[in-house]
């Protein structure tokens, strides 16, 4: 990590957290009701968050609520501001609606089998039965901004623990192989990190602690990575882009109140998506755009676009109003990506710590339970007056984690989705042998490959001459390739309506509010501009959620006042070459 | 030498200006539309008095700072985490609403009620800070209250220079048409100052700042006294105003192509 060279403020504390999400929520809830001590000792415990404010989470959350239940037994979901229990959960296989879609032979004849059978309605299967390991009935929908936001208050009024917003870690403080701490991003700086009259470096916070819950795509969780590796035989290459919108549902619709509708099919066949109603005739619409989805030009703004007009959804949707919009990366690599847990003076928690189930479908859960399992951990080590040390956590936190049903379901699903390197039916059929079989079963994935050139990819569709004249065209607009190629494959336009379809700046500026505090570098940098400039793809670009990377020479152009930290330019990149650091600002909605 | 300052700024929470906020009707009047689900921010206005506060006071050695709020406390407290990092004062809180819905002159009661609890705090040192307007649909007319309620008479609004002399004397310059000010003498405390935006940028997070904070936002925000300002004002309705903005991100537009457009509107 390069930082200004340059004596730092120092701040000497007990427990340092970096990001403030479902897994800090946990491990702080559960801390702050055991402080003071039993001798009387108040530890200080800090957490920094990049983002503006502690609810600007984005999640499409529906859960069985298990670990979060663990901290709060009688949760009742009208307490948290629009949560509410999932009343009915339906699966949907959904066809293509307008003809534009990648199918295989396979899936056009199941298609048209469907369709022959008089199965069909809105263009949509409803699969008769749903996979216990999928359901998610007892459970509830949430959002999960709302969520951090009722966590966050609850967890400051202790006074056990601060939680300081619009505050950036930039790196860990590494020391002889253990983490001393954290170092906060320098302020005060120009667009390329250099200091400028108001600079101001950021400080080292020294903690015996260091909690790291920054995420998928988080630079400490990345650093860590970097630095010590990976545990042999665990890999992280399966990732995917989720975006959402919340949706002020039409008057007159008649879809339940904690109504879960879970769909694949559709926009192609490797996106899966959902719908779930919250209170007050709200409902948050997304999808997942998985890196299995080999497609250089890949896009979740457009693709969510055709997703909310299948008939299935539209019917409902036709007529309402976006209220919010977001992204985010999942890790789903789950338990196979795990890095290492702990080390002397640090411990990993929530989906940076491999702890999504990608067979349930299920995250927020998973990472709340990481927290309360560290915080359990802390504690017992806190009553024994015993370091943080690599020993002792693994003696306390990790064997939690271990002999824990999250560790259980973990290994069932780490191979789930491999099949999926093969294509939309093996993946399908991979998840529900591993889904029966507890994980004894699955099919093998392929390994890890090149993503396939553009002209390779739509060799059957498009002319290499005519695709070539269509990359020149909107380079020559600063525009991403997705929206041409996508009309050239036979995707109509969105019909623009100001209210729900959108164009993707308007949904920045009305639903994500995007926005960046001055003062701080540009966290998004390509490492080596020969790298960019013989990359025929710019994924990046395609990809980027919110556009802020634009095409440019010799790299691609970056506006960090559209960026809302999805971070999926990081694994979209195949040659690794983005520098994605610190940074704040984000997305301004608390509603995600 | 001029003395120091013992400097008050009242200032509530108010909805994050980048949200979408539609008046309802509730059991109690006018409301906001889930407005405590949504962010908020330190009033934009007051927050700029704040600032200006802290240059003040650290300008003239011994002076000091509190922040005076009537917000809901959750939502307090959680705007305090981001503006204790940025400048440093001591917090008076009253747990009540945020809603420009309020009757402002009971809010203006109980923070003068608050302001003249205050602990150690001296008439003859008093500035008292607040916005000029307000983005919490109180017309920033709550501030010139307290001061009534506080028996300040010289009071300033539109104040974007507060300079102090050598003398003690205060310069103080308000906005007037035209861009310009209007430039005033006056002979020192007390006195109420409702800023505009001030000269001054929004300072950086200062982990340390918001450390001292800390030790006494937490304890001021658990007493915080519950104020009900419910009856008085009677609200006949609300609604949005007719003319709304319409956003969009247009780059690289000509100048001609700028003016044309706006030419255009103005013609309707």
């Amino acid at each position: 990590m390069e930082m200004q060279a340059v004596e730092r403020a120092r701040m000497d504390v007990d427990v340092v957290c970096v990001g403030f999400g479902p897994a800090v929520g946990g491990f702080l809830t559960t801390v702050s009701r055991e402080i003071p001590l039993e001798d009387g000792s108040f530890p200080q415990i800090l957490c920094y968050e990049r983002a503006d404010d502690i609810a600007f989470g984005v999640s499409g959350v529906v859960t069985k609520g298990r670990g979060i239940r663990v901290s709060f037994p009688q949760l009742n979901p009208a307490d948290v501001p629009m949560a509410t229990p999932v009343t009915v959960e339906k699966v949907y296989y959904l066809l293509d609606a307008v003809g534009a879609s990648r199918r295989s032979a396979a899936l056009k004849a199941a298609d048209a089998a469907l369709r022959v059978s008089g199965a069909l309605r809105d263009e949509a299967f409803e699969l008769p039965y749903i996979p216990p390991f999928l359901e998610k009935h007892g459970g509830m929908v949430m959002s999960i901004g709302q969520f951090n936001q009722w966590v966050g208050q609850q967890v400051m009024m202790t006074g056990a623990a601060q939680i300081w917003p619009g505050s950036p870690v930039a790196a860990a403080i590494i020391e002889d192989d253990q983490v001393r701490g954290v170092l906060l991003a320098d302020q005060g700086v120009d667009l390329a990190g250099n200091a400028t009259g108001a600079f101001q470096p950021g400080m080292e916070v020294r903690a015996a602690l260091t909690v790291v819950g920054d995420g998928p795509v988080g630079p400490v969780g990345r650093q860590l990575d970097a630095h010590f590796g990976l545990p042999p035989g665990n890999e992280q290459r399966d990732w995917a882009v989720g975006m959402k919108m919340v949706v002020d549902l039409p008057e007159g619709c008649n879809l339940p109140q904690g109504t879960v509708l879970h769909t694949f099919g559709y926009p192609e066949p490797e996106i899966f998506g959902f719908l779930y109603v919250h209170p007050e005739n709200v409902a948050s619409v997304g999808i997942f755009v998985p890196s299995w989805l080999e497609n250089p030009v890949r896009t979740s703004y457009r693709y969510l676009q055709h997703f909310i007009q299948h008939p299935l959804l539209w019917k409902h949707l036709r007529g309402g109003r976006m209220r919010s919009w977001g992204a985010k990366t999942l890790n789903e690599s789950g338990r196979r990506g795990e890095p290492w847990l702990v080390g002397d003076g640090y411990a990993r928690i929530g989906e940076g710590s491999g702890s999504t189930n990608v067979l349930a479908g299920s995250g927020v859960d998973e990472a709340w339970m990481t927290g309360v399992q560290l915080g359990k951990a802390v504690l017992e080590l806190w009553r024994e007056g015993a370091p943080f040390t690599k020993d002792n956590l693994e003696r306390t936190y990790t064997s939690l984690r271990r002999t824990s049903w999250l560790e259980e379901e973990a290994l069932a699903a780490q191979h789930a989705r491999d099949g999926f390197h093969r294509g939309v039916v093996p993946g399908m059929l991979g998840m529900a042998l591993a889904g029966f079989s507890g994980g004894r079963l699955h099919l093998p994935g392929l390994p890890e490959h090149p993503m396939p050139t553009l002209e390779d990819f739509y060799s059957q569709r498009i002319p290499a001459t005519e695709l070539s004249l269509l990359k020149q065209e909107a380079q020559a607009r600063g525009e991403a390739l997705h929206d041409a190629v996508m009309n050239r494959c036979g995707w109509p336009d969105i019909p623009y309506d100001g209210q729900l379809l959108m164009t993707q700046q308007d949904a920045l500026l009305l639903g994500g509010k995007v926005q960046a505090a001055p003062g701080y570098a540009n966290h998004v940098r390509m490492k080596d501009e020969e790298v960019c400039a013989r990359c025929g793809s710019m994924t990046c670009v395609e990809i980027c959620s919110a556009q802020a990377l634009s095409p440019g020479a010799p790299t691609p152009a970056f506006d960090r006042e559209k960026c809302i930290h999805c971070g999926a330019c990081i694994w979209n990149c195949e040659y690794h070459n983005v520098d994605f650091r610190a940074g704040a600002g984000g997305l301004h909605s608390a509603e995600n | 030498m001029t003395q120091p300052f013992h400097i008050v700024v009242c200032a509530g929470v108010a909805p994050d200006p980048l949200q979408t906020l539609e008046p309802v009707s509730g059991p109690q009047g006018p409301a906001l539309k889930n407005e405590m689900m949504l962010p908020a921010v330190l009033d934009p206005w007051a927050a700029h008095a704040l600032y200006e506060a802290d240059h003040l006071a650290k300008a003239i050695p011994g002076s000091k700072v509190w922040l005076v709020s009537m917000s809901p406390k959750p939502k307090l407290q959680q705007v305090l985490m981001t503006m204790a990092q940025k400048v440093g004062f001591e917090l008076v809180a009253l747990d009540g609403p945020a809603s420009g819905f309020a009757d402002y002159l009971q809010v203006a009661h109980a923070l003068a009620e608050a302001i003249e609890g205050i602990a150690g705090l001296q008439r003859d040192r008093l500035l008292l800070f607040g916005g000029w307007e307000s983005a919490g649909r109180a017309a920033g007319t709550t501030l010139a209250l307290v001061g009534e309620r506080l028996g300040i008479t010289e009071q300033f609004q539109a104040v974007d220079v507060l300079r102090v002399g050598d003398d003690g004397l205060l310069e103080i310059h308000e906005r007037t048409d035209g861009g310009k000010h209007q430039v005033s003498l006056c002979g020192g405390p007390p006195a109420l100052l409702g800023w505009a935006t001030g000269n001054l940028p929004e300072p950086p997070n200062s982990p340390q700042t918001g450390m001292v904070n800390m030790r006494t936002l937490m304890p001021a925000l658990q007493k915080a006294r519950p104020v009900g300002v419910s009856g008085g004002l009677q609200f006949t309705g609300a609604t949005l105003p007719k003319q709304q903005r319409a956003t969009r991100v247009v780059k690289d537009a000509s100048v001609d192509e700028i003016a044309a457009e706006l030419a255009a509107w103005i013609r309707g």
